[in-house]
């Protein structure tokens, strides 16, 4: 199956039955996927008239307690901000992917990462987070679709799955998760269904005037940004134990990574890959790990070097952090990879 | 007294599916009288319990606080939008949207315009008083040529500012509209029509006819700078020859069952969209 598709049948496997999006390259075939199965389901697929509108309408089904998903590439993912904004004021669930493409502005539709900062700092106003997660594989874009809609049900939180074109329009292998039926997900009490005069009324709302009332729920929010710190934070590592150089890379840069570090490892230099599928929350923990081993640190991205400041964060000045990207919608090759790796090593080594 | 009491028959009390909570409105702005007829109507078709309102950006953002019924405050000018997905995951529900002008007919025109195109079985209330409220008089896409506003000082200039938006025209041409009426609430007369429109508008949604919208034309005395009376003057003699009241869409009165029906019967020409006429030989 194409990455697009996978992602896009494992989440109506999870019990999502709605979805809206607005047309955009290269996340084309899964809105495709999605107008084709949902109305065989019983389901929902509406193409909205913009990607402002479509994570509104995100908006609206998960405040009345569906599952409930949308797509974009990175132009669109941009309009939909304000909405995701909202959806982590008024602490709903929803699920939100972006197949990135080159930037910025209208950019290319070649695969990139360059979306890295806007999905892990900036991709709404106001004090808040979401959950990013980043497959590799076409089998992860599956199982990372399936799982995101439970933590996302579990925290009250908007959930983007950050994949990009290369993953999105590759076919591999894949097993499919078991098909939940939505039926049987668990009940959700403050959501507007219409209280049917036995209870009083819910409300789904981000204002909050008074700025100490505003500021007690930012930090109740920020409590629970502190559970998922603690209890979702994952990443994979490769070869790292006995590391001189960790390689750091995500999505399709961590597939050229690994191939660089499996090629350094033939030369005798001494790599690893540390790959994180959380992007936030960034995989400290794991990263913590390599720290007695390591005595320098590379990360590989497509983009002009944004994940490598989480990475700086978390080595705190313990060993030198060194970045090599392509941008733009070039994807680094293995080679280039290798010889970064390489020269670090031999530097380090001195 | 007791018995006194037993006897007292109640003339007038707040409706049901309005909370008792003071408002946020100025003195003199209509939006209490508009929220109350919403409110009635939702108490005379028995709703209240199925009903899903939304609330704009605007003076009745916290609309959410007054309602009975479950709420959800929506971004500015996405109330359709959010609107439409709450229908789509709980048809049964009855939706609706309070939007002001500058929600409505500017930041939100697209939003408006698809839902009512999409034919979504909601209702819209929209309330027109030609300038933005909540953040102190701004022009609005309805303000008329030449009035003045803190941001068209010198009166809205239409060779540089543009016209307003007649909502009801514009949106009399979509084919998902089942029913659209332009009221106004400055007389008790005035008032008893308007709540005869709202209450039609949600008769539409209930029975399932499409997209149903009611623009009241409407003041706003704090930024106009007027006593409320004036402002019903003022908007009597520049507003209502600008906005004319009236039926602008109503597919039952045209002899239709629903907006499909009608919308069916105005595309008869045209054989892709009706497959039954192809399948007879009709067409290619």
């Amino acid at each position: 199956m194409k990455g697009n598709e996978a992602l896009a049948e494992s989440a109506m496997r999870a019990g999502c039955r709605f979805f809206f999006g607005y047309p955009i390259t290269p996340q084309t075939e899964l809105a495709a996927y999605m107008s084709k199965r949902m109305p065989k389901v019983g389901g929902t697929y509406l193409q909205a008239e913009s990607e402002v509108a479509a994570i509104n309408m995100v908006y609206g089904a998960a405040a009345a307690g569906a599952r409930v998903m949308t797509s974009s590439s990175s132009p669109g993912v941009s309009l939909k901000g304000e909405g995701v904004s909202y959806m982590a004021g008024a602490d709903l669930p929803g699920v939100i992917i972006n197949i990135q493409r080159g930037g910025p502005g209208l950019g290319g539709i070649q695969p990139s990462q360059s979306d890295y900062w806007q999905a892990t700092r900036a991709l709404g106003h106001g004090d808040f987070h979401i959950v990013v997660y980043a497959p590799s594989t076409v089998q992860e874009m599956a199982d990372l679709a399936y799982s995101a809609f439970d933590v996302a049900d579990k925290y009250r939180t908007p959930v983007m799955i950050l994949g990009d074109g290369m993953l999105g329009q590759m076919m591999e292998p894949v097993v499919l998760p078991e098909p939940i039926d939505p039926a049987t997900l668990p009940e959700k009490p403050w959501a507007t269904t219409g209280h049917a005069h036995q209870r009083p009324h819910n409300v789904i709302n981000s204002l909050y005037l008074t700025a100490d009332e505003l500021e007690k729920l930012n930090f109740e929010r920020y409590e629970r940004y502190a559970v998922i710190e603690r209890d979702e934070q994952r990443a994979e590592t490769y070869l790292t134990e006995d590391a001189d150089v960790v390689v750091v890379a995500f999505g399709a840069a961590s597939r050229v990574a690994r191939s660089a570090v499996n090629a350094a490892r033939e030369r005798g230099v001494k790599a690893g890959l540390l790959r994180p599928v959380t992007l936030w929350p960034f995989p400290k923990r794991a990263l913590e790990e390599t720290i007695p081993t390591a005595k320098a640190y590379l990360s590989v991205e497509m983009n002009m070097g944004q994940m490598v400041d989480d990475v700086r964060l978390a080595v705190s000045g313990r060993a030198p952090v060194d970045f090599y990207g392509r941008t733009g919608g070039v994807i680094p090759t293995p080679d280039e990879v290798l010889e970064r790796i390489c020269a670090l090593s031999e530097k380090v080594g001195e | 007294m007791t018995e006194e009491k037993k006897e007292a028959k109640v003339v007038f009390e707040r409706p049901h599916a309005l909370l008792p909570v003071v408002t946020n409105y100025c003195p003199g702005c209509a939006h209490g009288i508009v929220q109350r007829l919403v409110a009635e109507t939702l108490d005379e078709l028995d709703v209240e319990g199925r009903t899903v309102g939304i609330a704009p950006v605007g003076c009745s953002v916290m609309a959410y606080d007054f309602y009975g019924c479950d709420m959800i405050e929506a971004a500015h000018g996405r109330a359709p939008a959010v609107a439409t997905a709450v229908k789509r995951v709980h048809p049964g529900n009855v939706v609706f949207a309070y939007q002001g002008d500058g929600d409505l007919a500017s930041i939100g025109m697209a939003e408006t315009v698809h839902a009512a195109t999409r034919g979504e079985n909601i209702t819209i209330i929209f309330i027109n008083n030609a300038i933005y409220g909540m953040t102190g008089g701004q022009m609005a896409p309805t303000s008329l040529p030449n009035q003045v506003t803190q941001t068209s000082p010198y009166g809205r200039d239409v060779a540089t500012a543009g016209y307003p938006v007649r909502v009801c025209e514009l949106l009399s041409s979509l084919d998902g509209v089942a029913y659209l009426e332009r009221v106004t609430v400055d007389t008790p007369k005035n008032v008893r029509k308007a709540k005869r429109a709202i209450k039609k508008a949600f008769q539409t949604q209930v029975e399932g006819r499409g997209y149903s919208l009611v623009e009241v034309v409407s003041t706003c005395p704090t930024n106009w700078g007027m006593t409320p009376q004036d402002a019903f003057a003022w908007m009597r003699e520049n507003m209502l020859p600008y906005y004319p009241l009236g039926v602008y869409k109503d597919v039952v009165a045209d002899g239709f069952a629903n907006a499909a029906e009608a919308a069916a019967a105005r595309s008869a020409a045209c054989p892709i969209a009706h497959p039954e006429a192809m399948a007879e030989g009709g067409a290619r």
